[in-house]
């Protein structure tokens, strides 16, 4: 795992989280959410911080980071792709999109490339049925992705 | 009270009691799995996860787990009917189908709950043939996980986090994927882990074991250019006997003797005799820093607290660096025997420490760290070789062939396997503050101790204390046993709020007895009471129970120490501290 250093401001700023829950072990949900909201992520260090803010030991905090899905200590890429798994998605072939941009990125869902250029999650129904299977990258939707279209999709973005 | 029927018989109990204990209570045994007690320490495990213990309760629609549903008026509890028994197998054939089959090579094999599990339940074959979690091997000095045999019982978080309150264990993950692991799931070793291996003697299965150093000591014995030296710590004595079926609290001392000299072992010494040497230096300190603190030496810090235990130093070490100068500097007495055989035995038979190999037979798994510490080297020759484990011992004579139990009584070699009473009681938790209070108040006070048993030191109060009447000077002696209760301790000392002038502290509940390297008691308190109690059998039938008395420890010092606290022993057998609150998790 590479050790990112928070600066002193960084490292402030969620203290003043911590602080804004009066420090209490039972928020420790709470305080994770939104230090997540500040990085973007959990790294290593952020739990260490509050788990030294909240007096609870760093593996009980990595321990609720790694059972809720929601939480992720790996930084999203440049550009996020997600892949719309909805049912309406699901049966119009999501999965083999999904397959394929694993293949092309060489990364699991929840992962970032190497580069740190592009991460892979996937999402519950987005609400464009119609232009089923949906991807998005960043805030820009495709729709009626083949698994053929997304060597496209991904080279808009190489550059 | 409570009255209930349990597969037909009347029951009557306490109310706010789980159908788990009403049931043994008329000498039913409910099979359990996650659930684990350590009754008279306060130390439960209560999870209801693993559903083994599910009964049926007349009426209820589902089962209910017996380790976590209290009683209550009038209800049928069914505790082997046909849905139960299908109910439990399911339930052990779940577990089983994400477990690896490797019983015949695991170090857990015949000491394994789950393995006695699936025997008791009939389990013959494996109905789910599920995809297996996978998760690396990580070995430290002392303790290896090999989590792919962890069943999530969460009985190590609990002995961790709970009663150790050292955090160094977490459930992680979850579903399929959850198991209990450090941060990050990084090594142990880059933990703020203690190496107490408390955890490892309650995990169920073979998820955590100890690091197995047998083989080492069986190359050693087979080399013809070494001398092999073996030290036996006292807690061995009054538990090795349950690995060869004997009642708990036999004291096998003479058969361990004689086994250790059939194993091939050139001198079989005992690490008594160095408990002895701590006292004389813990107890002169104590005497030290207590007279200059009655002279009004402000630079003075009291308490001062025991060191004799590797598990404590590292807690301290990892968690209360800055206070890191009031425990004494005095080494374990596994550290202290290590020099001694070396650099004064060795010498005097004219043999070079390199071609010495020095063992020790420990109830403990942190000691199997402590002598990888590089202080306790000498270019690059460590002063203690290999610790063994009371466990890895046994397993040791099995192999060999040796029927411990018709062994003769046989005795310890001279010069240092000669000890005191005082000595022996170091494993159990009091026993050093005790020994040290033998010779520190004789010493003090110029005046003969007519009773040395010191009954209010004794017992297995998580945190006890009592003033002993040095001649007219008080002195007021804490002792913590389990990590949980030396925090309280050492907090206070921080918050100025601490009264005492001696804290002993020992790392595991009970003290050695109830090390991380014992045999498994499985959860019964009355094991480790039966040891205790085995210890001060030991001491009460010596001829000599003052440390200072100890003929061959008033030769060392003669001969070749001089004296307690001089200048040979500070180099020889004190250490000193490190501050390791930094070292953990920082991965570069
Ligand atoms: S050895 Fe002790 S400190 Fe280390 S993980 Fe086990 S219980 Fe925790
Ligand atoms: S490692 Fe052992 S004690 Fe810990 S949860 Fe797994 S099976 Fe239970
Ligand atoms: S109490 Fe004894 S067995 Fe436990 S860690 Fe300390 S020295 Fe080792
Ligand atoms: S023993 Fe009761 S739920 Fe595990």
């Amino acid at each position: 795992m590479a050790k990112i250093k928070l600066s002193e401001r960084k490292i402030q700023e969620l203290k003043e989280v911590c602080k804004s829950f009066n420090n209490e072990k039972g928020e420790l949900i709470n305080v994770l959410h939104k230090a997540q909201g500040l990085f973007g992520y959990l790294p290593a260090e952020v739990q260490e911080v509050i788990a030294k803010e909240l007096n609870v030991s760093v593996a009980h905090v990595y321990g609720v980071v790694t059972f809720y899905s929601f939480f992720t200590m790996v930084p999203k890429g440049e550009h996020p792709i997600s892949i719309c798994l909805g049912t309406a998605c699901y049966v119009r072939g999501a999965e083999k999109v999904l397959e394929e941009f694993k293949r092309i990125l060489n990364v699991q869902v929840g992962e970032t490339t190497s580069d740190g250029k592009f991460s892979l999650s996937c999402l519950r129904c987005v609400g464009a049925c119609g232009l089923a299977p949906v991807v998005m990258v960043g805030e820009k939707v495709y729709g009626r992705v083949s698994p053929d279209g997304v060597k496209d999709i991904v080279a808009e973005y190489r550059s | 009270m409570i009255k209930l029927t349990i597969d037909g018989k009347q029951v009557e109990v306490e109310k706010d009691i789980t159908i788990l204990k009403a049931a043994k209570t008329v000498g039913i045994d409910i099979p359990t799995l996650c659930y684990f007690e350590l009754r008279d320490m306060n130390i439960e495990n209560r999870p209801g996860g693993c559903r083994i213990c599910v009964v049926e309760i007349k009426g209820r629609r589902n089962l209910a787990p017996a380790c976590s549903t209290k009683v209550e008026n009038g209800i049928e509890v069914n505790t082997h009917n046909i849905r139960v028994l299908n109910a439990r197998r399911t339930v052990l054939e779940l577990i089983l189908s994400d477990h690896p089959a490797e019983c015949l090579t695991c170090a857990k094999n015949g000491n394994c709950e789950l393995q006695s599990m699936a025997q008791q339940l009939g389990v013959r074959e494996l109905p789910y043939q599920g995809e297996q979690s996978t998760y690396r091997k990580d070995t430290s000095p002392a303790i290896i996980r090999d989590i792919d045999k962890c069943i999530m019982c969460r009985r190590c978080e609990m002995m961790c986090n709970e009663v150790q309150t050292v955090g160094a264990l977490s459930a992680i993950n979850r579903g399929f994927m959850a198991v209990v692991a450090p941060a990050f799931e990084m090594n142990l070793e880059k933990s703020s882990c203690t190496y107490c291996g408390q955890c490892v003697s309650v995990c169920p299965t073979g998820a955590l074991t100890e690091v197995d150093h047998s083989r080492n000591v069986i190359n050693a014995l087979a080399d013809p250019a070494k001398t092999v030296v073996v030290q036996t710590a006292p807690a061995v004595r009054a538990a090795l006997g349950e690995e060869f079926g004997l009642e708990p609290g036999t004291l096998v001392t003479g058969k361990m003797v004689a086994a250790l000299r059939r194993l091939g072992f050139d001198y079989v010494f005992d690490t008594d005799f160095a408990a002895d040497l701590t006292i004389m230096e813990e107890g002169s300190e104590l005497l030290d820093r207590l007279s200059r603190y009655l002279k009004g030496d402000k630079s003075v810090k009291l308490p001062i607290l025991t060191s004799c235990c590797p598990g404590w130093v590292n807690f301290f070490e990892h968690n209360f660096p800055e206070m890191r100068d009031i425990p004494s500097t005095a080494k374990s007495p596994q550290q202290m025997f290590g020099p001694i055989a070396k650099e004064y035995f060795g010498k005097k038979l004219g043999i070079d420490r390199k071609n010495m190999i020095v063992v020790s037979i420990m109830p403990c798994l942190a000691k199997k760290y402590e002598c990888q510490r590089d202080e306790f080297k000498v270019n690059g020759d460590p002063d203690v070789n290999f610790s063994l484990s009371t466990r890895e011992l046994a397993h040791l004579i099995k192999a060999s062939n040796i029927d411990f139990n018709s062994l003769p009584e046989e005795e310890f070699d001279n010069p240092l396997g000669e000890s005191t009473g005082a000595s022996v009681i170091f494993g159990t938790t009091g026993g050093v503050i005790e020994a040290a209070c033998r010779t520190a108040y004789e010493l003090y006070t110029g005046k003969k101790l007519e009773k040395v048993d010191f009954m209010e030191l004794r017992g297995f109060e998580n945190i006890r204390h009592a003033t002993i009447d040095f001649d007219g000077l008080p002195i007021n002696i804490g002792i913590a046993h389990g990590l949980g209760n030396a925090r309280k301790l050492l907090e206070d000392i921080k918050d100025g709020k601490s009264e005492f002038h001696a804290i002993e502290i020992m790392a595991c509940p009970g003290g050695c007895i109830g090390g991380g390297g014992q045999p498994y008691h499985f959860g019964d308190s009355e094991i480790l009471k039966k040891r205790a109690a085995a210890v001060y059998q030991e001491d009460a039938g010596k001829t000599i129970r003052k440390s200072h008395e100890n003929p061959f420890i008033i030769q060392l010092y003669k001969e070749f120490l001089g004296k307690p606290l001089g200048e040979k022993s500070h180099h020889l057998l004190h250490t000193k501290y490190f501050d390791k609150s930094a070292s953990v998790f920082v991965e570069e």
